[in-house]
């Protein structure tokens, strides 16, 4: 009796040790992995880097070639953030304070369908849809106001520039903020707002006074998440914008993003422009964990009082 | 009664405590103004429906400030500024969701056949499409090879992440004691949930490619990408659920003598499967619609293939990408948009039927936990 039971809490044991020792495995092949995407874009990319400057699309060297599309990345994001941050957290706070408690869950439903439907299709929306609807509103900026350097004509008879992919961006980071800003609003503490309702506040000071403070670190990290996924999208982008060179002009075709410049070039890509190709990738990589780590350092720094994470 | 004499309210008190207020038919009427202003507005420059609505927007904010602002005072007024704001960016934020589904309804349910859905595109070249629209017959050719594609491929991405995904945040939840390497852990699967799809992509290319020869692409290379972005949302699902499975099973467990391993695997997962169940579906639909890394990983190919680890493979997204951009005739782009709306509205539907399961799987087999 007694053996059988030393038996089977030896093999339970075992048995511990095993699956303990597989589940750390699990974890640690998840650095493992982040580590190789690193190490595998760093080791395909090296030809980039060795190689003859005038070898390289564009005969001047990686970071010429490389330096108009991190650009052309960085204002697309900028575009998209621009636009999406005030509409989302507008659409937050609706939801969160200002539509009827009954509509509101629906409505954060509604938010998360804009999220579920795939990026191609967005592109293809923006192609079709978008981009002949705004060729008025360009051709009016170009005439109207075609001093100022990022509306400098003539403009695009396509309607594919940096600004329709900017707004097809901000049209697919919007939920991302939405999403989170709305969760961090909705945890702001009852009674702070009823306190203030209750000094005379009207609403709009009660949310000045109490939601956004407590909701600063929550909206900042939300924005920089929604910037990391504005700087990597490649679809819409790919498919919205005609590329072309660094202009300065947001209306005309030119311009393009590093994402967009690998989903384009790749399916035909080969030796040293494959390796171009990668080591722009890594050089988005690089950005977007800039970004990412840096939002989760907010996020980690006011953990105790917001609920962010 | 000289009691009742002061609780009747003066008319001269009613007067002031409702002096400043507007009343309810004000901001109707300050609408209805604004609408007509913006009509009149909008007709100067040429009429549209688009600039009428923003005119009269505009106008309708600044006029609804100022009006407040000479009866209610400065902080009402700014109070209706934000008010109007506020349901302008919900309203804003509507019209593109609106104007997405409205046009891949309208452009896919007529490409929506049974040819469709159950042919490929072998064989049909840009003369078959050019003969579909002189002669005026149905479209021809379909995204079967697609659905196969997506459905294959997603299935690989699962079979990778699910237990690499649960055994994680099994570790992070049941054994790590909040060590350096489990908030590494959690760190960096924050972080990868931010890794560009793209990116991803070109990792599983770069692999296969050193290990297989340059441009190796196979179903199975996609699945390695999709993996790389699914994983991530599938630890942090499973990391909440096991995290809200009460303290006091595991004791009652730990108490009768089983041992950790047999009490995560026969009590804590199964208490949480539901809402498991629900975060992997979540996870799968994420990556469902993922085009980038497919075009990198997969190829693109006209016929079947059902061989995930051997072959270029297409899947429903890059089928969009692919007929949107390099039609397959070039002179007549209509039958390749039709197929490529289809497949627009046959991937939403497969999203949005994926959330509504784990909607319905985390709300069925919830357990009970007496809240």
């Amino acid at each position: 009796m007694s053996n059988t039971l030393t038996e089977s809490g030896s093999r339970g044991r075992a048995g511990d040790k095993v699956f303990s020792g597989i589940a750390l495995f699990a974890g640690c092949l998840i650095l493992f992995v982040l580590f190789c995407v690193a190490v595998f874009l760093l080791w395909q990319a090296l030809p980039t880097f060795t190689a003859d400057p005038a070898e390289i699309t564009g005969g001047s060297g990686f970071w010429t070639y490389i330096w108009p599309i991190v650009i052309g990345t960085l204002i697309a994001a900028a575009i998209a953030l621009l636009i999406a941050t005030p509409i989302s957290i507008g659409v937050a706070l609706f939801i969160s304070h200002y539509a009827p408690r009954k509509l509101s869950q629906g409505l954060g439903y509604v938010i998360d369908l804009l999220a579920a439907i795939p990026s191609v299709v967005y592109g293809a929306w923006g192609m079709t849809v978008l981009a002949p609807a705004l060729v008025g509103p360009y051709v009016w900026l170009a005439e109207n106001a075609g001093w100022i350097p990022i509306f400098a004509g003539p403009a695009s008879q396509t309607g594919k520039t940096m600004l329709t992919a900017g707004i097809v961006l901000s049209v697919m980071v919007l939920p991302i903020i939405t999403s989170l800003s709305r969760e961090i609003f909705l945890q702001t503490p009852k009674l702070h707002e009823e306190a203030a309702l209750a000094m005379g506040a009207t609403r709009w000071e009660m949310i000045r006074m109490t939601v956004f403070p407590f909701a600063r670190a929550g909206i900042i990290s939300a924005i920089m998440l929604g910037l990391g996924r504005a700087l990597g999208e490649t679809m819409a982008v790919a498919m919205v914008l005609s590329g072309g060179g660094l202009i300065a002009s947001l209306i005309k075709s030119g311009n393009q993003t590093i994402a967009a410049e690998i989903a384009l070039n790749f399916p035909e890509a080969f030796g040293l422009r494959l390796a171009e190709l990668i080591a722009a990738g890594l050089v988005l990589f690089v950005i977007t964990l800039a970004v990412n780590m840096i939002a989760r350092w907010i996020v980690s720094r006011h953990k105790e009082f917001s609920g962010a994470n | 009664m000289s009691q009742t004499a002061t609780r009747t309210p003066s008319p001269l008190r009613k007067n002031t405590l409702t002096k400043n207020q507007l009343p309810k038919w004000a901001i109707w009427a300050v609408l209805a103004g604004s609408l007509v202003l913006g009509a009149a507005v909008s007709s100067l420059i040429g009429f549209h429906v688009v600039g009428w609505a923003l005119f009269s927007a505009v106008i309708f904010v600044i006029a609804g400030f100022l009006v407040t602002l000479s009866v209610e005072g400065e902080r009402k007024a700014k109070d209706r500024f934000a008010t109007n704001l506020i349901y302008a960016a919900f309203i804003v934020a509507l019209v593109p969701l609106v104007s997405v589904i409205w046009t891949v309804l309208e452009k896919g349910l007529p490409g929506m056949t049974s040819n469709f859905l159950f042919t490929s595109m072998n064989g049909m070249t840009g003369v078959v499409d050019n003969e579909t629209v002189e002669n005026g017959t149905p479209v021809l050719g379909g995204a079967y090879h697609g659905i196969v594609g997506t459905v294959l491929i997603t299935f690989w991405a699962t079979v990778i992440s699910v237990p690499v995904g649960l055994l994680t945040a099994v570790y992070l939840v049941e054994y790590s004691r909040g060590g350096p390497l489990s908030r590494g852990i959690t760190f960096f699967v924050d972080v990868m949930t931010g890794i560009p799809s793209i990116v991803a992509g070109l990792f599983a290319a770069a692999l296969f490619g050193l290990i297989f020869g340059p441009s190796t692409r196979t179903g199975f290379v996609a699945a390695v990408a999709l993996s790389v972005l699914m994983i991530p949302v599938v630890v942090r699902s499973t990391e909440e659920m096991l995290k809200i499975v009460p303290n006091e099973l595991r004791e009652a467990s730990y108490a009768l003598g089983v041992r950790k391993w047999r009490t995560i695997i026969k009590v804590v997962v199964p208490t949480a499967i539901s809402g498991i169940a629900s975060g992997v579906t979540l996870a799968i639909a994420r990556v469902i619609g993922e085009t980038a890394p497919l075009l990198v990983t997969a190829g693109f190919v006209n016929s079947i293939n059902f061989n995930a680890f051997a072959g270029w493979m297409t899947t429903l997204p890059t089928f969009i990408y692919r007929q949107l951009m390099n039609p397959t005739s070039p002179t007549n782009i209509d039958p390749s948009a039709q197929r490529a709306w289809a497949a627009a509205l046959l991937l939403i539907l497969i999203v949005m039927l994926l959330n509504l399961i784990a909607r319905v799987i985390a709300r069925l087999f919830a357990p009970k936990t007496g809240r």
